[in-house]
C-alpha cells in the first residue's frame, strides 16, 4: 500500500522555529531524517521524498484554459496548512506507515528532546479491490 | 511489456529451470541469479546470430556454471564459498526433472518467511523471468526501489537457510498455500483498471495465469491449484467488459456479456467441474465455483442467486472472512429481497466498521429497497472511504445519479 507522509510548516507547541535552534540540535534533527531516509531506501519502501521551499519562493497559478494564466505570490494558507515536505512510501500495512511517521515525528528537537512534529499519513489512491 | 521473439520466449521458459539447477547445486541465490542473467544475455546475443544449440538448456547451464565459478575465483567470493561450503556442503545433486527445479524455485520464492511484498517481485523476477524494470513499472514504483526489495528478499532467503527442495509432507499444505496466495495476489494486482500503467499491470494477470498453469502442470491432481487457475480464468474472462470507454468501472450486473471471453470461461468451468468432485474443497475452488455461476448466466437476471448464496455460505464457514460475509448479504438480498440483505449487514458493522465496502453494499441494497436518500448517503460515505480512484468515481457517480432522480 502506498502512503504519503506530509509535514507542514506549522510551529510545534513550545518549540521555537528551527532557525532558532542550537546548531548541533538542528544537525541532530537532520541526521535523524537522513537515517530514516537511508533505512527506507535500503528496505525498498521509499518511493521518493522532497522538502519544499517556503512561501517566499512559491507562486499560485490560476488558469481558465483560454487566456493567459494568472500568477500571483499568494495568498497562501496559514503556516499550519502550508506543506513543508513529503515522503512517498510503499509499505505492507497502515501500521508500518504509522510507525515510520512516528519515528519521523520523534526526530530530536531542541536539547535532543523529541520534536513531536505532527505528520499526516494519507493513503494514495490505488487500484480497486478485486470483486470477490 | 514488449513483444518477445521466439528466442526470448524460449529463454524465458528456460530461465527458472537454469536458476533452479544452480540454486540447488550451489545454494547461492544471488550469485546464481547473476550467473543465469549473464548466460541469458550471452544466449540472447549469440543464438539469433549463430542458431540454437542442440541442447539449449545444457548450453545455458554450462555457461551459467562457468560464470558462477569465474566469479568465485576472486578472493572475497572464494571465502564466501568456503563459508557456505562449510555450513552446508551440498551433496552431489540428485538428478531431478526440469519441472521439479522450476517448481522448487517457485516454492522457494513464495516461502512463508517472506512478506507478500517481497515474495511477489522475487517470484516475478526469478520464476517469471520479468526484468526488474518491468516489475517496477507494473507496481508503479521506481526501479531502484524494486531492485532493493528483490535483493533483500534474496538476502532473507539466504539467511533463513531454507533448503532448496520441494517441501516435506509435513509442511506441504502450508507451503502450497503460500504459493497459491502469492499467485493470487499477482493476479489481483493486474486485474485492475488503473491509469498510466495499464499494459504493464494487465501483463501481471497474464503472468499469474502462466505461472499457475505451470504449477497446475506439475501438480495436476491438486484441486486447490485447479481451483485457483479456474478462478483466474473465469475472472479474467470478464476483463474486456469490466471497464467502459472512459476507463470507468462497470459493475458485473451492467457488463456487456457478449464481450466475455467464452474460451476462458469454458476452460475455467471444465477445470472447476473436474476439481470439485474430488472432495477436498478449498476456498479457491469455492470462489471459482461462484465465478462460474456468474459467467454461465446469459444475462444478469438469469444469475442463479440461490446457488451463489449457498456457495458464499460454505465459503464464509470455511474462511470466516468478513468480506465473504458481506458478499453473502448481497446474495441474500438477490434471493430474498433487500430487507434480508440489510438485516445481515446490520450484524456486521463491528467487523467491518469504517470500511467502504460495507457502505457501498448498504447503498446498493437501500437503492434496491427504494430508499433513495439512504442510498445516496451511503454511496457518498463509501466514495469518501475508498482508496481506489476508479471506485471513488463509480461511487460518487452513483450518488450523483440518484440525486438527480430524487429531485
Amino acid at each position: 500500500m502506498k502512503y504519503m507522509l506530509l509535514m507542514s510548516t506549522a510551529p510545534v507547541d513550545g518549540v521555537p522555529p528551527m532557525h532558532e535552534w542550537a546548531p548541533q540540535d538542528a544537525m541532530a534533527n537532520g541526521m535523524h531524517m537522513m537515517q530514516i531516509h537511508q533505512e527506507l531506501t535500503e528496505s525498498g519502501e521509499l518511493l521518493g521524498a522532497e522538502a519544499l521551499s517556503g512561501s517566499e519562493a512559491a507562486k499560485i497559478v490560476t488558469g481558465d484554459g483560454l487566456s493567459a494564466p494568472v500568477v500571483t505570490d499568494g495568498p497562501f494558507p496559514e503556516a499550519k496548512e502550508l506543506l513543508a515536505g513529503f515522503w512517498m512510501i510503499d509499505v505492507e500495512s497502515e501500521q508500518r506507515a504509522i510507525e515510520i511517521a512516528a519515528r519521523t515525528s520523534a526526530a530530536p528537537g531542541p536539547g535532543g528532546r523529541p520534536w513531536r512534529k505532527p505528520i499526516q499519513v494519507r493513503p494514495v489512491m490505488s487500484r480497486p479491490d478485486p470483486e470477490v | 511489456m514488449t513483444e518477445r521473439t521466439a528466442v526470448e520466449e524460449l529463454l524465458r521458459e528456460l530461465s527458472p529451470q537454469i536458476l533452479g539447477v544452480l540454486v540447488r547445486r550451489y545454494r547461492d541465490f544471488a550469485g546464481a541469479e547473476d550467473a543465469v542473467q549473464e548466460a541469458l544475455l550471452a544466449a540472447a546475443t549469440q543464438w539469433p546470430a549463430e542458431g540454437l544449440p542442440s541442447d539449449p538448456r545444457g548450453w545455458l547451464i554450462a555457461v551459467a556454471v562457468r560464470r558462477l565459478t569465474d566469479k568465485w575465483r576472486s578472493d572475497e567470493a572464494r571465502r564466501r564459498r568456503e563459508e557456505l561450503g562449510a555450513v552446508r556442503e551440498p551433496a552431489a545433486p540428485p538428478e531431478v526433472s526440469e519441472k521439479d527445479d522450476s517448481l522448487s524455485l517457485l516454492f522457494l520464492c513464495c516461502h512463508p518467511a517472506l512478506t507478500p511484498g517481497s515474495a511477489i517481485p522475487l517470484t516475478l523476477r526469478a520464476v517469471g523471468g520479468l526484468t526488474t524494470a518491468e516489475i517496477a513499472c507494473a507496481f508503479l514504483v521506481p526501479e531502484a526501489t524494486m531492485a532493493q526489495r528483490i535483493s533483500r528478499a534474496k538476502q532473507r532467503i539466504k539467511s533463513s537457510d531454507v533448503p532448496f527442495r520441494m517441501p516435506a509432507p509435513a509442511e506441504w499444505a502450508e507451503r502450497l498455500r503460500s504459493v497459491l496466495h502469492v499467485l493470487y495476489l499477482i493476479f489481483n494486482e493486474g486485474y485492475a483498471p488503473s491509469t498510466g500503467a495499464d499494459v504493464a499491470r494487465s501483463a501481471l494477470s497474464g503472468e499469474a495465469i502462466r505461472l499457475t498453469r505451470a504449477l497446475h502442470g506439475g501438480l495436476p491432481d491438486d484441486p486447490e491449484v485447479s481451483g485457483l487457475l479456474a478462478l483466474m480464468l473465469l475472472t479474467d474472462a470478464r476483463r474486456p467488459a469490466r471497464t467502459g470507454p472512459n476507463r470507468e468501472l462497470v459493475p458485473l450486473a451492467e457488463q456487456e456479456r457478449a464481450l466475455w471471453d467464452q474460451a476462458l470461461i469454458a476452460e475455467g468451468v471444465a477445470l472447476i467441474s473436474a476439481a470439485l468432485p474430488r472432495g477436498a474443497v478449498g476456498d479457491y475452488q469455492l470462489q471459482a465455483a461462484i465465478a462460474a455461476v456468474h459467467d454461465e448466466a446469459a444475462t444478469a437476471e438469469d444469475t442463479d442467486w440461490p446457488q451463489i448464496l449457498a456457495l458464499y455460505g460454505l465459503l464464509e464457514r470455511m474462511t470466516g472472512n468478513p468480506m465473504v460475509a458481506l458478499n453473502r448479504a448481497v446474495a441474500a438480498a438477490m434471493v430474498d429481497g433487500p430487507a434480508a440483505g440489510l438485516a445481515l449487514l446490520a450484524g456486521m458493522d463491528g467487523r467491518l466498521a469504517g470500511h467502504h465496502r460495507i457502505d457501498a453494499a448498504r447503498a446498493h441494497l437501500l437503492e434496491m429497497a427504494g430508499d433513495v436518500n439512504g442510498a445516496i448517503a451511503h454511496f457518498r460515505a463509501a466514495a469518501g472511504r475508498t482508496t481506489s480512484l476508479a471506485e471513488r468515481t463509480y461511487l460518487a457517480t452513483k450518488a450523483a445519479r440518484l440525486g438527480a432522480i430524487g429531485t
